[in-house]
């Protein structure tokens, strides 16, 4: 009777992770991430969270939505006090507690690149999730470099005109032990890299695509579906990045022969966002996503 | 270990291991640099058991020692003039985290045009950021003050970071003989790091997430509150400092030559040095003057500033920083303080000079005190605001 599992339940409650009475939208892809990464890194964790939807989502003191220590930070920091909290830890011999700066992606690919990519070339011990909802969403919605070509925010009425700036191949042209790449359509998969990150000395970091229904304009109910999508359709690749080789994901296995990918329309037209794409966006986001595909075989 | 011939940077970094700081995080900036140089060679020596974060900018720098202390550790930076500002969005969130840190201030006037010489306009923008503002008048001082820092940010009762300030060039770069205690005393005497929570995964620990109006203001309620305990805070920790080290400077102030003086100078930072040469010479000549310099801008020492200057016959203000299209900082904060206490002010002026690192030496003061008592005397009040500027 009822729905069959096609995959085992993550190994913890995830309801420890994320506590009643916090402040997210329905169907908001942070709630669900916090409980993966609560899932694999468990209660001892220091989240180190700039201004983002998350600031809110955990709602307003004295409580706190996040079963586990939050130190909230001023907007371009995440990465910098991370380091701080690091290496303070690894002084008073504190050896298991994770430190992870979890930012969106105006924190991680705009105004807090340049103490990223700090952390990253001095490695320091924490695990850098960049969850991505592909707009500045705190604020109402506005272009964020990692903002994909074609979707409208209220910053770009018309559509943005640039291509999404590739954090995580930033990333590894910082020669850090870990890249990774994620989608909250896929638990099971985030779940593992958390994992794996957590046993890694060192910088990793992994960026999490995490659709976002009220930024994307869809119905709350589809944000697995959408985020799946993004992967089904080769628009969002999910691999990691480890010793100079890059090894594709599981759900990401298939989609390496483009006969395989579901045509990106599919994805496009339950999004608000994509509206006003044209045809000639479109094309420009194949030959972009083309690229893509073509860098990840040439280091597999 | 004896006297030591050196430089204000050097003092500082001197001061910062000797307070076994643990976690150091900074970025370079003129004149500041040979403060992180010296503590960076210590720590590579093996001279100081820290960790150092040589981070990719000042908006870092104070970020990651924010992140260091509130995981326990204690935390020393430092920096100056556009790395002050640049930082400015962190100075802040630490004074209002509540999180006990120490930087020092190498002071330097702020572009355009580029500028490395030395006024307090970078030190003096930071006055509303609850931090605790402290500027040493020579070497020796810059020492105690630094260790004394800790003892205050690190007090339940306060809890609030502090700011040592020092002027570029004028201390950061000349070497003076400083009286280095032995590291035991100084350990037996700052004792090991206190602050009001620590953030280490031991318990969950959520800090600076969204408060209510109400509550927000309540904490910052709590801030004043803090200050003010300062103020008795930074009184004892003299004293105590005193006994143990030989030498106190009177708190929150420092006197000079004012026991019997009908006319005041009020200084603050190294050139207070120049100003109390000047006033020797005027004794000489019989001007009865003497020097009151601020050594703590936050907490304001308003008790102390008012029992001295209230029965002055006329008070002149020496402003090293101006917030443009009002008056010297300095004298807005006396002259506001004074207005605590009574409602009779008497004649303060305010002379805005040396802006830019220009140079004022013991004569310029000599001849702007004297010319303004002999107009005084003469029943004449001077424009109370004068920018000096001496070409």
């Amino acid at each position: 009777m009822g729905v069959s599992r096609v995959v085992p339940p993550l190994p913890r409650d995830m309801r420890e992770t994320v506590l009643p009475g916090h402040a997210a939208c329905h169907g908001c892809p942070i709630t669900m991430a916090l409980k993966v990464v609560g899932a694999a890194l468990g209660k001892k964790v220091i989240l180190v969270v700039p201004a983002c939807c998350t600031s809110v989502v955990v709602g307003a003191w004295p409580g706190s939505g996040f079963n586990g220590s939050i130190i909230h930070v001023a907007f371009a920091s995440a990465a910098a006090v991370a380091s701080g909290v690091a290496e303070a830890l690894a002084r008073r011999g504190i050896n298991d507690v994770h430190v992870v700066a979890w930012a969106g992606d105006g924190g991680t690919a705009d105004i807090g690149m340049a103490s990223l990519s700090g952390a990253a070339e001095r490695n320091h011990n924490m695990i850098y999730i960049m969850y991505d909802n592909e707009a500045y969403m705190n604020t109402g919605i506005q272009r964020s470099s990692a903002t994909p070509p074609g979707a409208w925010t209220t910053t770009t009425p018309l559509g943005k005109k640039e291509p999404k700036k590739d954090v995580a191949r930033i990333m590894i042209a910082h020669g850090v032990p870990y890249v990774a790449t994620a989608s909250i359509g896929y638990p099971h998969d985030f779940y593992a890299k958390l994992k794996k990150a957590s046993k890694i000395k060192g910088f990793k970091f992994i960026q999490l695509h995490a659709p976002c229904p009220t930024g994307w304009r869809f119905d709350p109910s589809l944000t697995v579906k959408i985020a799946k999508l993004a992967v089904e359709t080769g628009l969002w690749i999910l691999y990691e990045y480890e010793n100079g080789k890059i090894t594709l994901s599981g759900p990401s296995k298939p989609y390496i022969d483009k006969s395989k990918r579901k045509p990106m329309i599919e994805y496009f037209k339950l999004q608000g966002r994509f509206k006003g794409i044209t045809e000639e966006d479109i094309k420009a986001i194949e030959r972009y996503v083309d690229e893509a595909w073509e860098w990840i075989k040439k280091y597999m | 270990m004896g006297i030591q011939v050196l430089t204000g940077n050097y003092t500082v970094a001197l001061a910062a291991k000797m307070a076994r700081v643990e976690v150091v995080a900074a970025y370079p900036i003129t004149p500041q640099t040979s403060i992180i140089e010296k503590l960076a060679e210590y720590i590579d020596k093996g001279e100081l058991d820290a960790t150092m974060i040589r981070v990719e900018s000042e908006h870092s720098a104070l970020a990651a020692s924010f992140g260091a202390a509130m995981a326990g550790a204690r935390v020393f930076t430092a920096t100056s003039s556009h790395g002050l500002l640049y930082m400015h969005e962190w100075v802040h969130w630490v004074g209002r985290a509540r999180i006990p840190v120490v930087m020092a201030i190498v002071t330097r006037a702020i572009a355009p045009p580029w500028n490395i010489w030395p006024d307090h306009s970078d030190f003096v923008d930071q006055r509303d950021a609850a931090w605790i503002m402290a500027m040493g008048m020579d070497n020796q001082e810059i020492f105690d003050l630094t260790l004394q820092a800790f003892k205050i940010s690190e007090d339940p009762r306060v809890y609030l970071p502090v700011m040592i300030g020092l002027e570029g060039f004028i201390l950061g770069h000349t070497a003076m003989p400083v009286d280095v205690p032995d590291q035991k005393l100084v350990d037996e005497w700052l004792g090991p790091r206190r602050q009001g929570f620590v953030i280490d995964g031991s318990e969950p620990l959520a800090h600076g997430n969204l408060a209510w109006p109400e509550d927000t203001e309540e904490m910052f309620m709590d801030i004043q509150d803090a200050m003010e305990n300062a103020k008795k805070v930074i009184k004892e920790v003299d004293e105590d400092y005193g006994k143990v080290f030989g030498r106190k400077y009177g708190g929150l102030i420092s006197c000079y030559r004012c026991e019997d003086a009908k006319y005041h100078v009020v200084t603050m930072g190294a050139w207070s040095g120049d100003a109390m040469e000047a006033i020797d010479y005027l004794r000489e000549q019989g001007y009865p003057v003497g020097l009151l310099r601020i050594r703590f801008m936050r907490p304001f020492p308003d008790e102390d500033v008012y029992s001295v200057l209230n029965n002055s016959r006329g008070v002149i203000v020496f402003d090293r920083a101006i917030s443009y299209g009002s008056m010297g900082t300095l004298y807005l904060d006396l002259v506001g303080n004074m207005l605590k206490h009574t409602r009779t002010l008497p004649y303060i002026r305010n002379i805005v000079a040396g802006i830019g690192g220009v140079n004022i030496t013991y004569k310029d003061f000599f001849n702007l005190i004297k010319s303004t008592i002999d107009s005084l005397e003469k029943g004449e009040e001077p424009p109370v605001f004068h920018w000096y500027h001496r070409r």
